[in-house]
């Protein structure tokens, strides 16, 4: 899953357009929102937009969303989880 | 008479202010490197400008110009600051990046982060938030810059609607092609008068 987890990090800061931003200072248990990268609600968007079309991925539940992109860490395990 | 108590150009990758050349970066020729320069100069720290279109972003920095040394806040009730702006474009430069992003029904995946800025008037909220302005707002889209209208219009927010300070001007973007030209209206302090023939002479130097 590591490297799954560093592929996020690089798919985020791309998507997002984190400049000054370096995967190295991602940390995959930080929280992506509040107080952890500072994400927003169309953030969050652009994160469901980018399971969908990288990794084919669609939340079964909206509530779901919380827990699974409270970091990249807890991405990841959504997507090693649910990809066939 | 209301006054003009600064100015900025943005064109041809340089920066003036006040008719100083303040950022010289023709040696570049993308747009998004320079916005980020011009950024960079003025120091700074607002990480929601890199999620900006260029439209927005041109105006954000644009208002930073025409303010950092003039913090209009401690003079000005936020309720006293307006915003009025125009070009003729509109936000066609990134409704076009938008649709890219859904003109392939095999590929379909519209993004957010490009939707919310597919109407010109963003740009004036961007400033708003940044600056903390609650003042009168307007983005009009014009063939072409109309100083009469655009003074007749923030004459009347100063006379009539309790305004005391707008930040006006022009910012086209349009996939290569752009420009922006900003100043700061008060109503009485600044070296130029706030008339038609002076609007049009910042745009046309």
């Amino acid at each position: 899953m590591d490297e799954l987890i560093e592929k996020l990090k690089v798919e985020i800061i791309e998507v997002l357009n984190l400049e000054d931003i370096e995967p190295e200072d991602i940390d995959e248990k930080d929280s992506l929102f509040n107080e952890g990268l500072g994400l927003d609600s169309i953030d969050a968007l652009e994160l469901i937009v980018l399971l969908n079309r990288n990794y084919n991925l669609r939340l079964e539940k909206d509530e779901d969303g919380i827990k699974v992109f409270y970091s990249v860490e807890s991405m990841a395990k959504y997507i090693t989880e649910h990809q066939k | 008479m209301s006054r003009i108590s600064s100015h900025i150009r943005i064109e041809d990758f340089k920066v003036w202010k006040n008719d100083e050349l303040i950022l010289d970066y023709s040696e570049t020729k993308e747009l998004n490197k320079f916005l980020k320069a011009i950024y960079k100069l003025l120091g700074m720290r607002y990480m929601k400008f890199f999620k900006m279109d260029s439209l927005s972003k041109m105006g954000l920095v644009g208002a930073e110009l025409l303010l950092e040394q003039n913090p209009i806040m401690e003079k000005y009730q936020a309720e006293e600051i307006a915003v009025v702006l125009a070009n003729s474009s509109a936000s066609l430069d990134v409704d076009r990046k938008y649709y890219k992003t859904i003109k392939d029904a095999d590929n379909y995946f519209p993004s957010p982060g490009l939707f919310v800025y597919t109407l010109p008037n963003i740009v004036l909220g961007e400033i708003c938030i940044r600056n903390g302005f609650k003042g009168e707002n307007a983005f009009f889209v014009q063939k072409e810059l109309d100083s009469n209208f655009i003074y007749k219009y923030n004459e009347d927010l100063l006379l009539q609607k309790d305004q005391n300070a707008i930040i006006s001007g022009w910012i086209e973007v349009n996939e290569s092609s752009y420009k922006a030209v900003m100043y700061l209206i008060e109503k009485e302090e600044g070296e130029m008068e706030h008339l038609p023939n002076n609007i049009k002479n910042l745009f046309l130097t």
